[in-house]
């Protein structure tokens, strides 16, 4: 019969409708603005910066190396170098980003500038609903506003937040035991030149220079 | 298909009346449809030359969303080209990453491990099942099936849009491949929720099936409407659906078996007569090919790392040499052309994009038929114009 397929059509069609009624799996829609749907765990929007306690300035992770400024594909991200220097979370002097500009406008969430990070301090935030009615300025984020403490990152992405800490503890606990290692070597390297200068100064004849042997460099 | 094959070949050649020069006289209206005609796809435009209601003359002219895509990435490194290779063709990301990936893999001497490999046929055969769901919603959108279709389509699609982002991070535009694996595992609660998806969509291809497949509106708008015969695809190196559509069984799945497609029982549909219906039927039948697939894939998945050790993030840079990848995308044989001088950016860098060469025998396909069949006509083609215009 003619039209026999598309009565057939037709009752899909009216299923679909009456069932957006009753089936929760028919009616796949949320009132967006009132409503929102659960966000995935790894879903990505925009970068920001890290830092660790409670003051932003002191604590932003980033040493301003360039990687990821260089390797952004559409070149959002700026930043500037300071000429002074100030110790990182490991206690070595870094230098820190004078100005560091990501202009999301531009920005195409691909995530490449967190996965070249070598110091874990760019991640991806997940906010989204960031219209402005400026449209210069509005969406040019600047240091401060870039800067989000490392609490709002664990909170947000608990499993990432948690394998980049442990990263971050390693590392901290490596120039740690370095930098006790390199104590212990100026400790004992002082206490042999001291015995061996005072065994050179009861053996060696009056007068002869005694002899010192420089401590090593600390790292 | 046995509704097709039981109706007569009707004759379509209808021809504009001529003077005894041999030019055509009479009321020859010249339309220019698009750039933002809502059948176009993006931003297309047909110079379309009329005899009433029929097409005598039909010149495609795109490059309204060119966006120099090739020379961007000889600029910038290896890496960095990735995420824009997403913006190719935006329906099928994870695709256009694998054919990218796959290039560069070739040129620096990449293994990729098995899972990844696993997880990467997944990936792919995932967004072939979107693709053609959408395709076919935007086409009968083109036919006049105003909304319905296309709504069922997008619900179905949205389903695999969050497989994708609750792995990458991304509904669309995914960036998840890297040269010698992907970039993040899945979990075991991932690949559960996708057994149900996938088994799930052959429901839902029996429901579109009923809706549409037999539909007698269906086949009398695309039954022996945009033929295109053997010779002329083979000729114009058409690829994908279109041409299995119109009679060759070539899917490079099974030509090249690149990644692990060796391993996967599938058979490739191939259609007989070249018109739009065939087109549609051999992407349905594709779909429920990508469903087996994904079948064995999801049971047959192993254990272990998803990277190569070998693969660097940073100061990647391959020996000089050039290659060529290709992929099976869901538009067709999806390629990449690389020449690297040894730097961290290549030095010559083309892409082979499959909806950009189906493109070019529009004109063949719609002489002689009318204006409103020549819009379904294209939307047959499936194109993608972030494809087309680079």
């Amino acid at each position: 019969m003619l039209g026999e397929q598309i009565i057939k059509g037709m009752a899909v069609t009216a299923k679909n409708f009456f069932g957006s009624y009753v089936s929760k799996e028919r009616l796949t829609t949320v009132q967006y603005p009132e409503e929102h749907l659960a966000q995935k765990e790894n879903t990505r929007q925009f970068p920001f910066l890290v830092y660790d306690g409670d003051d932003w300035e002191k604590g932003l992770r980033c040493v301003a190396c360039q990687i990821c400024e260089k390797e952004c594909p559409p070149k959002c991200i700026y930043i500037v170098k300071s000429k002074d220097k100030k110790p990182d979370y490991k206690g070595q002097l870094q230098v820190y980003p004078a100005t560091f500009d990501i202009d999301i406008s531009v920005c195409m969430s691909c995530q490449i500038c967190v996965e070249v990070c070598p110091f874990e301090s760019i991640k991806m935030d997940t906010k989204f609903e960031l219209s402005t009615a400026d449209r210069f300025g509005g969406l040019l984020l600047t240091k401060d506003k870039l800067a989000k403490s490392n609490s709002y990152y664990q909170k947000m992405h608990p499993q990432d937040a948690a394998d980049s800490d442990a990263v971050i503890a390693a590392e901290k606990a490596k120039a740690e035991a370095k930098a006790k290692a390199a104590a212990e070597a100026k400790v004992k390297a002082e206490a042999e030149a001291k015995a061996k200068a005072t065994a050179a100064a009861a053996t060696a004849p009056v007068g002869a220079p005694v002899p010192t042997s420089p401590p090593p460099a600390a790292k | 298909m046995n509704a097709v094959a039981a109706m007569p070949p009707k004759s379509f050649e209808v021809k504009p009346k001529l003077d005894e020069s041999g030019t055509p006289i009479g009321e020859l209206l010249e339309i220019s449809m698009g750039p933002h005609h809502p059948s176009t796809h993006g931003v297309f435009r047909m110079d379309v030359v009329l005899d009433g209601e029929t097409v005598v003359k039909l010149k495609p002219v795109f490059g309204y969303l060119h966006r120099n895509h090739e020379k961007i990435g000889e600029n910038i490194s290896y890496l960095a080209n990735m995420p824009y290779t997403d913006r190719l063709d935006y329906f099928c990301s994870m695709t256009n990453n694998w054919a990218y990936a796959l290039t560069v893999e070739k040129l620096a001497g990449l293994a990729v491990p098995e899972r990844a490999e696993y997880i990467r046929v997944i990936m792919a055969e995932l967004t072939r099942l979107q693709n053609h769901t959408c395709l076919i919603g935007f086409f009968l959108q083109d036919m006049g099936a105003l909304g319905t279709p296309m709504m069922y389509a997008f619900r179905e699609r949205e389903k695999i849009l969050d497989l994708f982002e609750s792995v990458s991070g991304a509904r669309m535009m995914c960036n998840y491949m890297r040269f010698g694996g992907v970039r993040v595992d899945v979990n075991d609660e991932w690949i559960a929720q996708a057994k149900k998806v996938v088994s799930d969509y052959s429901k839902f291809l029996d429901e579109f099936g009923t809706f549409l497949t037999e539909n007698e509106i269906v086949l009398a708008r695309t039954q022996f409407i945009g033929v295109m015969s053997k010779e002329l695809a083979v000729n114009a190196s058409i690829t994908g659906p279109m041409l299995r559509a119109a009679g060759v069984n070539y899917d490079l799945r099974k030509v090249d078996k690149y990644g692990i497609y060796g391993r996967f029982n599938f058979q490739v549909p191939v259609g007989e007569h070249g018109d739009i219906y065939d087109r549609y039927m051999v992407r349905v039948l594709e779909m429920r090919e990508s469903i087996k697939i994904l079948e064995q894939a999801l049971r047959d998945i192993p254990a272990g790392p998803v990277m190569d050790p070998k693969s660097r993030l940073r100061g990647f840079r391959p020996k000089p040499g050039e290659v060529y990848g290709r992929v099976e995308g869901p538009k067709g044989e999806l390629g990449f052309y690389l020449i690297s001088d040894g730097s961290p950016n290549p030095y010559r860098y083309r892409v082979r994009p499959p909806s950009f060469v189906n493109l070019t025998i529009l004109e063949d396909m719609c002489l002689g038929h009318r204006i409103s069949d020549a819009v379904v006509i294209l939307g047959s083609v499936d194109i993608v114009l972030g494809e087309v215009d680079r």
